[in-house]
C-alpha cells in the first residue's frame, strides 16, 4: 500500500512537472476521467464525452491507474485510451481483482470504442451524445465457471451516453450530468463471467451522474450504476460513489471517492475508497 | 444503502430547477463599471501575450474593440449599457476561427477575470451569457 502510494505520486508529480506540454483544444476538464472499465466518464460510468483534450482534427493519446481496496477485494485497473477528432475514442484495460484469502488476481481485458453522435456538452443546446461498446476478456475464468456463468471467456457490453453541462446553473456553478443505459450479460462487469443461471441475456442497466464544478478544475459529484443481477449463487447490487476530481491542468487529472459497491459475490456491504489518476501526453 | 440513493435521487429530481429561473442580473457581482473595465483590460492584455490568437488583430483598433467589449459584458450581465457594436457574425465574418480558438479565447478571459479577482459564480455567468454566440463566431 504504502509503495503504491509513493509510485502514484511520483507519477503524479511527475506528470505535474512537465504541466502544460499539452495546450489541449478543448476546455479544462471536458477530458471527464476514467471509469472503471477504460473509458472516459465519471469513475464508474462512461460519459457522452471523448478521451483527452482534442478538438477537430486532432488527436489525443493517454494513460490511467485506479485502484479500489473494499474489505474483501481489491481491484485495479490499468490501461491506455487515445481518441481523434473529439469524436472517436478507443481504449484499452487490464483489470485485476484481488480476492482476500484466494491466491492469484481475477484478470479481465477489456477493449473500448466510443463514437461521438451528437452535441457538445457545453456549447449545444441539447447533451452530447455518445454511443460505445465494452469487448470484455477474461484471462481468468476459473470462478466465473464455478459460480455459474454462462460464459466464463467474453461478453460484449453496449451503451448510449447523453451528457449535459448546464453553465452557472446551480448558485452560478457549473452543473454536469450524464445518463447512460448499457446492455450487458455482465456479471460484477465481467469478472465473474456473462450471463447466469438466473438471466443468461441481456438486460439493460441504467447508470447516473452529477457532478458540480467548484471552480474551473475541481469537480464534486455523485454517481450511480445499475448492474444486472444474473448468477443464482449470490445478489449483485449497484455501484454508486460519492467523488472529488481535480484537473490541476492538461496532462492530468486525480480522482479520490468513496465507492459502494454492495455485495459481491456473496461478501455483503463492500465499501472503500476510490482512487484513480490519468494522464494526457497530447 | 437506502440514505445514499435517496440523496444521489434527490439530486437528480433537483435538476429539474435548476436550470429555470437565473436572474441574469450580475453586473456588481462583475464590480460594476470599475470590475468590467478592468476585466476587459486584461482580457486584452491576456490576448497580447497569446501567439496563436494575437495574430487576429493586427488590424484591429484596438480603443474601439476595448470599448464595444466593456459594452457587451456590462449589457450581457445587466448593466446600464447598451451594446453598440457589430453584430458577432459580421465582427468574425471571414476569420475561419476553430473550436480550438474560440477555447482558447474562453481561456483568455477567464484568466483576465481570475486576474481581476472576479468571483467564481460572475465568472460562469459572464460565460453562459457569452456561449450562446459561439457559432456566429466559429467556422465563419
Ligand atoms: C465568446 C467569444 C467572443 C466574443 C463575445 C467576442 C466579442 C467581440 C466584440 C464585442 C468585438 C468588437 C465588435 C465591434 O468592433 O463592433 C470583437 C471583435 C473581434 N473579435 Fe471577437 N469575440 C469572441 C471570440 C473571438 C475569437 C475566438 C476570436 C479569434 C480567435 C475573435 C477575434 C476578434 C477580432 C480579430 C476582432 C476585431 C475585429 C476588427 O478588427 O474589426 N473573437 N469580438
Amino acid at each position: 500500500m504504502k509503495t503504491k502510494l509513493i509510485t502514484l505520486t511520483a507519477v503524479a508529480i511527475s506528470t505535474l512537472a512537465v504541466a502544460d506540454v499539452n495546450a489541449g483544444s478543448r476546455l479544462i476538464a471536458t477530458s471527464g476521467v476514467t471509469q472503471l472499465e477504460g473509458g472516459a466518464g465519471g469513475g464508474l460510468t462512461p460519459w457522452a464525452v471523448i478521451s483527452g483534450y482534442a478538438d477537430e482534427g486532432e488527436y489525443s493519446i493517454g494513460a490511467f491507474h485506479t485502484s479500489t481496496d473494499v474489505q474483501d477485494f481489491r481491484l485495479k485497473v490499468n490501461g491506455v485510451s487515445a481518441s481523434y477528432d473529439n469524436r472517436f475514442e478507443i481504449s484499452a484495460a487490464l483489470q485485476s481483482f484481488e480476492i482476500k484469502g484466494v491466491a492469484g488476481d481475477l484478470r479481465q481485458e477489456i477493449y473500448g470504442a466510443k463514437y461521438r453522435i451528437y452535441g457538445d456538452a457545453i456549447y449545444s443546446a441539447l447533451p452530447q451524445v455518445a454511443a460505445g461498446i465494452q469487448y470484455k476478456r477474461l484471462l481468468d475464468g476459473d470462478i466465473a465457471d464455478a459460480v455459474g456463468a454462462e460464459d466464463s471467456d467474453s461478453g460484449i457490453d453496449y451503451y448510449v451516453s447523453a451528457t449535459k453541462v448546464h453553465l452557472a446553473a446551480v448558485a452560478g456553478y457549473h452543473f454536469l450530468w450524464n445518463a447512460t443505459l448499457r446492455a450487458t450479460q455482465a456479471n460484477q462487469m465481467g469478472l465473474l463471467g456473462y450471463g447466469g443461471d438466473d438471466e443468461s441475456g441481456y438486460t439493460l442497466q441504467p447508470e447516473v451522474s452529477a457532478l458540480v464544478l467548484l471552480t474551473d478544475d475541481l469537480a464534486l459529484g455523485a454517481e450511480y450504476r445499475k448492474k444486472p443481477d444474473n448468477l443464482s449463487a449470490f445478489d449483485e447490487d449497484s455501484f454508486s460513489d460519492l467523488f472529488v476530481a481535480w484537473f490541476p491542468n492538461k496532462n492530468v487529472n486525480l480522482t479520490l471517492a468513496y465507492a459502494d459497491l454492495g455485495s459481491i459475490a456473496g461478501s455483503e456491504d463492500q465499501d472503500g475508497f476510490y482512487f484513480s489518476i490519468s494522464s494526457w501526453f497530447k | 444503502m437506502i440514505k445514499k440513493l435517496t440523496c444521489i435521487a434527490a439530486l437528480f429530481t433537483g435538476l429539474a430547477c435548476f436550470n429555470v429561473a437565473q436572474a441574469d442580473d450580475y453586473y456588481q457581482e462583475l464590480g460594476g463599471k470599475e470590475g468590467v473595465e478592468k476585466i476587459v483590460d486584461n482580457f486584452i492584455n491576456e490576448i497580447s501575450f497569446d501567439q496563436n490568437i494575437v495574430k487576429f488583430f493586427e488590424g484591429t483598433d484596438i480603443t474601439r474593440l476595448r470599448e464595444k467589449l466593456i459594452e457587451q459584458f456590462c449589457h450581457e450581465s445587466g448593466g446600464p449599457c447598451e451594446y453598440t457594436g457589430d453584430s458577432m457574425k459580421d465582427v468574425h465574418a471571414g476569420m475561419k476561427i476553430t473550436k480550438a480558438e474560440f477555447n482558447r479565447v474562453v481561456e483568455l478571459l477567464q484568466a483576465a477575470m481570475d486576474d481581476a479577482g472576479t468571483p467564481q459564480t460572475a465568472q460562469n455567468r459572464l460565460i453562459r451569457s457569452l456561449a450562446p454566440m459561439r457559432p456566429d463566431i466559429i467556422h465563419q
